[in-house]
């Protein structure tokens, strides 16, 4: 019972200060608006190549404003060092973790949200398999990043240089979801593929993660 | 009452805290009874911040052992204990209030109680608690007085209080010290690390006098008593 | 101990120039790719000498994280080391070899990617171990090691698919091989094991060293503090 409890008050808390410090939401809107504008000067094809690599484009542009928000998980815990009073409460570390990382959810959804759009205009997307299924891969995927994400965001608490220590962290392991995000968005997209395996490799690398962060999340945070 | 003094609240046995080449702690050996408000006295560097955060749980010793409220896996006596550092470990952009309800939920206060704790902890160190103006925004003073009242809120049987009278103001610092007293009075422990032991000279029970990372002395009254 | 360093480093130093010599002269040439793919002696069995590394610093992060055994540490550090060193050789042989035969620099083939997969994560492993400012590097490098060796399955099966759906030229030979280039293969995989478990052993020794000298200074400290 706590735990939930725990786990719902420390998101609304997050939900409530996020909302607070509006000036920081909207910077990220706009970093993440950016983002979609660049590469669309970068990479600018015809209608049929654009399906081709805009699955890439657009995950890769989603990893991007993904790690600007990661890098902000703790940020507010840094500060006069709230974490240790989290710490010294017997409230246990998973509630935590949960909280942190569904609250990033939320936010990395919502500048996917704002940046979809842009990319379905500007490259004029218009998918050719089962549009429908780019839901569930947008959830899986974006909990890939997150899940993982917000674990390796703690652990660089614990380095120097941590504001690169995430991505470096986070990038290699990220590799074989980032090819199920790419594959499958590109296999819906064309029409030629079915993106049946890709989804498949995401729910068990989503499965697979979530269970290790859930369970040495503790360690991390003990890890002073 | 005399099972409370009968077992010693903290007892350290050989602790040693390494950071890297440092040794922080080198070997305390000690046992502190329940009910008493102990001073921690000592130069920087003396190892008084490590050995709190070490009776917090917030430290691991690299060796030696400590036992807290009988327990030496501190996290079974984590919700009796109240610590309180420099740092506020308040949210800055969240009201008295706020905080405290947030810091409630976590020492599992059940829902109706919450509301009426937060608000006696916050009446207890003399703030408002109906005060919506964020924690980031309070003079010094108030804040140390907010961070002691999170520190209260789960009326902990044990606490530690680093340096709670640094940068504050002399009206504040008095108030904290008559809370102290007075919650030793009700037959709580209290740890107190501070450089300011003359706000506490009529209160305490013992002080306890570090250097170079050992206890070197315990006394009860603060005169010519070190070394 | 110094005299099995020495055996050791004699027979390593053998089995290299042999399995050179087998390599460079009694290998029957290759009829397509001509000698050219007389790298394949060096490139094939730095992959596996590399793989058993890591697997070995899985198993040694598993334990630290059971036992925290000091020893158990050292290893890891020293497999991810040595184990990076021969990936090295890998990334840099394939592209060697796949120039003159294919005329492309790079292909996504599952050895090769898998590779560069596990090179990365184990150069993350290791910018972890000496930018991390706890004092509990030794267990945070154990985690990554698991999240790695978790990873590694999914590296696979991904690339496999991948591969299936985008066929490209397999850098190391996909089909049958001759068995005269066999031993020869075997050969040098041993000769390379031989010399991993050389250098490990030396860095094995060098660490112990480094973490005494470490004790020592500490030591030191703590009976000056008793002065």
């Amino acid at each position: 019972m706590n735990f939930l409890t725990v786990t719902r008050a420390t998101l609304a808390k997050d939900i409530r200060l996020e909302w607070r410090s509006k000036d920081a939401i909207n910077a990220m809107l706009f970093f993440s608006l950016l983002v979609v504008v660049i590469f669309s000067f970068a990479f600018d094809p015809t209608a049929e190549e654009s399906r081709r690599i805009a699955g890439g484009l657009v995950w890769v542009a989603f990893l991007f404003a993904a790690i600007v928000a990661l890098n902000q998980t703790w940020a507010r815990e840094l500060r006069n060092q709230v974490l240790d009073a989290y710490r010294v409460s017997p409230a246990p570390a998973i509630p935590l973790f949960l909280a942190k990382a569904v609250g990033n959810f939320i936010f990395v959804a919502a500048l996917e949200a704002l940046m979809t759009p842009l990319f379905i205009a500007f490259y004029r997307l218009r998918p050719l398999g089962p549009g429908w299924q780019l839901i569930p891969i947008a959830i899986l995927g974006t909990w890939a990043l997150v899940v993982n994400g917000t674990f390796f965001a703690a652990m660089s608490l614990r380095t120097r240089a941590r504001e690169i220590m995430l991505p470096l962290l986070l990038f290699p392991l990220s590799i074989p979801a980032l090819l199920g995000m790419v594959n499958s968005t590109t296999a819906i997209l064309t029409g030629e593929t079915s993106p049946a395996f890709w989804i498949a490799l995401l729910v068990a690398y989503d499965v697979v993660f979530t269970t290790a962060c859930l369970l040495l999340f503790e360690t991390v945070l003990e890890a002073e | 009452m005399a099972d409370t003094q009968s077992t010693p609240v903290v007892v350290a046995e050989g602790v040693m805290k390494q950071f890297g080449r440092f040794a922080a702690l080198r070997g305390v050996t000690a046992e502190f009874s329940a009910g008493k408000l102990y001073v921690i006295l000592g130069d920087n560097g003396a190892g008084k911040t490590t050995l709190l955060r070490t009776m917090a749980g917030l430290a691991h010793s690299t060796r030696g052992k400590i036992t807290v409220l009988g327990s030496e896996n501190i996290q079974a006596s984590r919700a009796q204990i109240g610590y309180m550092a420099h740092p506020s470990l308040l949210y800055d952009e969240m009201s008295g209030m706020e905080n405290l309800r947030y810091f409630a939920k976590l020492y599992r206060i059940p829902a109706g109680e919450v509301d009426r704790r937060c608000r006696e902890a916050i009446l207890s160190v003399k703030l408002d608690p109906d005060l919506e103006r964020p924690v980031g925004q309070y003079s010094q003073g108030m804040r140390q007085r907010m961070s002691l009242a999170r520190a209260l809120v789960n009326d902990p049987e044990l606490l530690l209080l680093d340096e709670p009278f640094s940068n504050v103001d002399a009206r504040s610092a008095a108030e904290m010290a008559g809370l102290v007293a007075h919650a030793r009075d009700r037959g709580k422990t209290v740890f107190v690390v501070t450089h300011q032991a003359a706000q506490l000279e009529l209160y305490a029970d013992e002080f306890i006098w570090m250097e170079s990372g050992r206890i070197v002395n315990r006394t009860s009254a603060l005169q010519g008593a070190k070394g | 101990m110094k005299r099995g360093f020495t055996i050791l480093a004699v027979l390593t130093a053998l089995l290299l120039s042999f399995s050179l010599y087998a390599a460079l002269v009694l290998a029957p040439t290759e009829q397509t790719m001509g000698n050219v793919q007389r790298i394949f002696y060096y490139h094939v069995p730095s992959a596996w000498v590399a793989f058993q590394l890591f697997l070995i610093n899985f198993v040694a992060s598993v334990i630290y994280m059971i036992r925290r055994s000091t020893k158990a540490d050292i290893v890891a550090l020293v497999t991810a080391e040595v184990g990076v060193v021969f990936c090295t050789v890998v990334l840099i042989t394939g592209p060697i070899w796949a120039r003159p035969v294919w005329g492309i620099w790079w292909t996504w083939d599952l050895r090769l990617t898998l590779t560069l997969v596990l090179w990365l994560i184990y150069v993350s492993y290791l910018v972890l171990r000496r930018f991390s400012s706890s004092s509990q590097t030794p267990l945070l490098a154990a985690v990554l090691a698991i999240f790695g060796a978790l990873d590694v399955p999914l590296v696979y099966f991904s690339i496999w698919f991948f591969r299936t759906q985008h066929p490209a030229p397999v850098i190391g030979g996909g089909g049958s091989l001759d068995p005269r280039m066999g031993w020869v293969l075997v050969s040098n995989w041993i000769a390379f094991m031989a010399l991993a478990w050389l250098i490990c052993w030396t860095r094995y020794q060098l660490e112990v060293a480094q973490r005494a000298v470490h004790e020592a200074e500490a030591m030191q400290s703590l009976m000056e503090g008793a002065r």
